[in-house]
């Protein structure tokens, strides 16, 4: 009941997302929409990844987003060239690779499994932490590096 | 839950994802539909960890098989922070110079 329920959420909002007009609107929806994948993964009893969700997802980035867009005045830019046709051919073939997936997926003999739900403690940080510091330390190192040169970037490029 | 339930949601995030880069021409949108497209993967990616710790769980009590998906979604995370920070940073720069944030604009590659 609760799955169909922020099933439905997501994907209402994913889709007010692409259609609505005004862009802050557009990142409220999408905030909206990362709130119901983080009772997605609450549902899935992944706890770690719920709340990084909500720290780095819906705090940190949408943040970072509502920011740049109230920093340009966007109001009054429409877009000029407004190519229907173009608008139309997008939503058709995104409908359609929906089709093709879903129709390549739907016969598989795994789609039968069920799927763990309000149990299991791989998802809690015991679990998480300890397999992150020992078996994966040297990507955790090196995404530090990353995040490093990601920052000195993102300064050099908005200094100039 | 059966797994089907799951991979038809994150099949369907990730084709609004793709309609939204299609159909949008301001660039934050655009950015925004990405953003949605990897949230699409990370769901599924949690789904199917927890399918396999359902697997192994009946025949070891105390697996911890699925722990490598989890950190999966961990790390495209981390990476998702770090890309919004420097396309934000170049969006800005983008503004900077040609006081827009159509991509049809962007068409050039020069001044």
């Amino acid at each position: 009941m609760l799955f169909w329920f922020l099933t439905v959420l997501a994907l209402g909002s994913a889709l007010m997302v692409v259609f609505s007009k005004n862009p802050v609107h557009s990142i409220l929806w999408l905030i909206i929409t990362f709130f119901a994948i983080t009772g997605h993964y609450i549902l899935l009893n992944a706890q770690f990844l719920a709340i990084v969700n909500i720290i780095v997802y819906a705090g940190a980035i949408m943040v970072l987003f509502l920011f740049v867009v109230m920093m340009m005045n966007l109001n009054e830019i429409s877009s000029p060239l407004k190519n229907k046709w173009l608008k139309f051919a997008g939503v058709i073939s995104g409908c359609s690779l929906l089709l093709v997936l879903i129709a390549a997926l739907k016969d598989t003999d795994t789609m039968q499994q069920e799927v763990l739900l309000n149990t299991g403690k791989i998802g809690l940080i015991n679990n998480l932490g300890t397999v992150l510091f020992s078996d994966y330390v040297l990507p955790f190192e090196i995404s530090s590096v990353l995040f490093l040169s990601a920052m000195v970037g993102a300064v050099v490029i908005g200094k100039k | 839950m059966t797994i089907n339930h799951y991979i038809f949601l994150s099949v369907a995030l990730f084709c609004i994802g793709i309609i939204g880069v299609l159909t949008r021409r301001n660039v934050i949108i655009i950015f925004m539909c990405i953003e949605l497209m990897f949230n699409a993967v990370n769901l599924l990616l949690v789904a199917f960890s927890k399918m396999h710790y359902l697997a192994a769980s009946v025949v070891d009590p105390a697996t911890t098989a699925g722990t490598d998906g989890q950190l999966f979604v961990f790390f495209i995370m981390v990476v998702a922070a770090a890309e919004v920070s420097v396309g934000l940073a170049i969006i800005v720069m983008m503004y900077r110079n040609t006081h827009s944030i159509d991509a049809s604009f962007l068409n050039r590659l020069k001044h």
